[in-house]
């Protein structure tokens, strides 16, 4: 139990997988559950960062409403009926990880994220062992042209931390979305080699929350663990931004 | 201008209108004017000046009169003519034919089915006014009910009349909309929005077009109404930049009412004050869905996020915002002339007054239709469209357009409404209707219809995004009499997981066409596998490798 399942007046609660919860005002759902050691896998989701709904790894059933909900960006209420995970919550977020190693080039073995991939953790706790869609194996570049971080399109899930964390706690807004669907694509300012941008400040957050080896530090190891930690040292000063701007 | 005003104007018009001894109407909307209509009215003008009837004769363009098919069409007041398929060299036959029988060579019969079994209210005026004109719109009583809801009417009485008359959203959903109305009304904020949604983006859909090309003042009495119920002062109209013409008679249009006090501060004299802007898209479909909507507006990528909060709540600018469709819009006015009880006794049940459809395909007679709905698919395709010519078979008829079903033969006698086509495995959508003869391959069409869902996909969620891309390879597969039985099994599950997990209306109704066309005409896909053993079970070696860190 941590502090904030102690309540207070501005608490209320409400149900999730049949136990009654306390949550404060504000608060998603993925955050009472979170608060309460609840798992519900996430992907796009990073605490910190504007929740953006878009991995759809977060759906949970809420009593009365029709349609799943993202976890990540739906309000907890009052007497809600909050269910993470059945058979068919599962074998949609199965599927979805699957359409994910279908469309890029996905492979484990020489990637510098092997062993610390968010994707790969979230295969493996799903039991994903095939993918049962085609893959696409398209043809992606593979951004070098920065001093210190490599942009690999192949291994990228379009996620938008990066997008975010550029322009919502570093403030440079490097970052941004070109094209669109399936041909979307990480860009930098108007679609520039990322050596090139007069915006990037080096700072390394994108590098930090990316979830996959697309955005690496130039010269790092597969076995290299540092990226791990800096990512935990980065969460509480993200929470803390954040926080600041409530 | 004052109320008073207003009928003073309409009366002066009227007066002009009825100086002329003739009044030949020619239809100046994007069908007909694509088959020479401005070289007719051109043509038809000259002739009037060079006879010296200028006095006599008003040479107007009007707005959409429906029948494209016969287009360019040239309707002659008072006489009630309608003349059909008018060339250049026809603008003397006809100019000589004025005061005496009409060119029979020309003539379009009007006591046909397209014609009679219409009920208009939105295009009411379609056809039968300038509208580049707003002395024309104000002659046949617009702006009238803009008049009486601002001098005679509560706010809540405006809602409570909209309630009333069972009034739905057109775009497709069906949401009431005196429902959207109340919601935003009691919505607190320091500003409110209205906004109209006209980008229509459809393959084969034209209905928002036709009405703003033929009665852009009805749309803006329509959001003015509605920004006084609601209580905003700002109003957006959302147009895709590929209607040109509909962007300069809504520019044109705004300008007129802003002349005439119509916009702008002190509505009528009242302290009730609104100004609507145009908003252009930028071709992206995506962009019809409202939060996506709103996030173009803004300025930024136009993505769709999660609701809730429901733009009602916390739209444009995080304010309180209205979004309805054109058509729904273009309702308003008539409902509150005429009554929310004469608006709910047109119609069923739960689905009340017209829609607009946009009848495309291999027909007798195609173009814009407005039918009271509860009307049955098999009169709209048979009767007011003639049925299909040269002996064609009639095979589907698609509504919805990449949101929608085909619903095939065995259905026709359904009725027109919102519960009815859904149970189908269609929507009533904003009004797309494509018929389909025996030539069409379902598998080809609901391909078709996935393609268009996977280039318009934004790409922000990952179902829509790849799984719209993986269901398009499955169908071209098949198509390619290279699928197998697992492919099609495959199919099914990813039109189940895309619906269910899209973030989105593009992606959550992006399989409705493959379902329907699944659930109706299955054997089109059987026919087309090859066994299993000809291929793997997805046809790629490396899916069949184990994936370990």
């Amino acid at each position: 139990m941590t502090h904030k399942s102690i309540p207070t007046p501005d608490s209320f609660t409400l149900r999730i997988d049949g136990t009654d919860v306390v949550a404060q005002v504000g608060q998603s759902i993925l955050e009472v559950a979170q608060d309460h050691n609840i798992g519900i896998p996430t992907l796009c989701y990073l605490e910190g960062l504007t929740p953006w709904g878009g991995c759809r790894l977060c759906l949970v059933e809420i009593k009365g409403s029709g349609r799943l909900l993202p976890a990540c960006s739906t309000l907890a209420t009052e007497d809600m009926d909050v269910t993470t995970t059945s058979p068919r919550i599962e074998r949609y977020r199965r599927t979805i990880v699957e359409l994910l190693f279908s469309e890029r080039n996905h492979i484990c073995a020489v990637c510098v994220s092997n062993g610390n991939c968010e994707l790969q953790t979230l295969a493996q706790e799903m039991g994903v062992t095939h993918v049962h869609v085609p893959y696409r194996y398209p043809t992606l570049l593979v951004d070098s042209s920065h001093d210190g971080f490599r942009l690999d399109h192949n291994r990228c899930v379009m996620c938008t931390r990066c997008v975010r964390v550029c322009e919502e706690i570093e403030g440079a807004a490097t970052k941004g979305v070109g094209g669109r669907g399936i041909d979307s694509m990480i860009i930098n300012d108007l679609n520039e080699p990322w050596g090139e941008s007069d915006t990037c400040t080096s700072c390394g957050k994108c590098v930090s929350v990316c979830p996959t080896g697309a955005l690496t530090e130039k010269g790092t190891t597969f076995a290299d663990m540092a990226k791990r930690r800096e990512r935990r040292e980065l969460l509480p000063y993200l929470t803390q931004t954040r926080e600041g701007r409530r | 201008m004052t109320p008073d005003e207003l009928s003073q104007l309409s009366v002066e018009e009227r007066e002009r209108q009825q100086g002329f001894e003739h009044c030949l109407n020619v239809c100046t909307a994007a069908s007909c004017l694509s088959s020479g209509a401005e070289e007719v009215k051109k043509g038809l003008t000259t002739a009037v000046k060079e006879k010296g009837l200028r006095e006599k004769c008003r040479i107007r363009g009007a707005g959409c009169m429906g029948l494209c098919s016969s287009g360019p069409l040239v309707a002659l007041d008072p006489e009630d003519v309608l003349y059909q398929h008018v060339g250049v060299d026809d603008v003397p036959e006809i100019v000589e034919s004025l005061d005496t029988q009409p060119v029979p060579r020309l003539l379009c019969d009007t006591t046909i089915p397209f014609f009679q079994r219409q009920k208009k209210i939105v295009l009411e005026n379609s056809g039968r006014i300038d509208p580049e004109r707003i002395e024309d719109y104000i002659a046949v009583g617009g702006y009238r009910s803009l008049a009486r809801v601002l001098t005679e009417m509560d706010p809540d009485e405006v809602v409570q009349e909209i309630v009333n008359s069972g009034l739905r959203g057109r775009g497709g959903a069906g949401y009431p909309t005196g429902l959207k109305w109340g919601t935003v009304a009691k919505a607190t904020g320091a500003e409110k929005y209205v906004i109209c949604n006209a980008d229509e983006g459809d393959p084969g859909a034209f209905m928002d077009r036709a009405v703003l090309e033929s009665d852009p003042h009805r749309v803006l009495e329509g959001m003015t109404i509605a920004a006084y119920a609601v209580g905003a002062t700002q109003g957006y109209i959302y147009v895709r930049a590929e209607y040109p013409l509909a962007i300069k008679r809504l520019r044109q249009a705004i300008k007129q009412a802003q002349r005439l006090g119509l916009q702008g501060d002190r509505i009528y004299e009242t302290p009730f004050r609104f100004t609507v802007d145009i908003r252009l898209g930028a071709g992206a479909f995506v962009c019809g869905e409202e939060t996506a909507l709103i996030a173009s507006i803004e300025g930024g990528r136009g993505l769709p996020r999660p609701r809730p909060p429901y733009p009602a709540n916390h739209g444009l600018w995080g304010c309180p915002t209205l979004i309805n469709n054109v058509e729904t819009f273009a309702n308003v006015a008539a409902i509150l002339r005429e009554g929310a009880g004469w608006f709910s006794s047109i119609g069923t049940e739960k689905s009340k007054g017209t829609k607009v459809f946009s009848l495309a395909g291999p027909l007798s007679r195609y173009g814009l239709i407005e039918v009271p709905m509860g009307i049955s698919l098999r009169e709209i395709v048979f009767d007011i469209a003639g049925g299909l010519p040269d002996g064609k078979s009639f095979k589907a008829v698609q509504t919805g357009g990449p949101s929608g079903g085909c619903i095939p033969a065995r259905h026709l006698d359904t009725s027109v409404d919102y519960e009815s086509l859904r149970e189908l495995g269609a929507i009533m959508g904003s009004g797309g209707m494509i018929v389909m003869d025996e030539s069409s391959n379902m598998v080809d069409v609901a391909r078709f219809f996935m393609e268009f869902c996977m280039t318009e996909s934004c790409g922000k969620c990952v179902p829509c995004r790849v799984g719209t891309y993986q269901m398009h390879t499955l169908l071209d597969r098949i198509y390619n009499r290279q699928g197998t039985k697992r492919d099609l099994e495959l199919l099914s599950e990813l039109c189940e997981v895309v619906r269910e997990t899209s973030l989105c209306g593009l992606g959550q109704t992006a399989p409705n066409p493959v379902n329907s066309t699944l659930r109706y005409f299955r054997d089109e896909y059987e026919e087309r596998l090859v066994s299993d053993g000809v291929r793997g079970p997805s046809g790629d070696p490396l899916a069949q490798v184990e994936m370990t860190p």
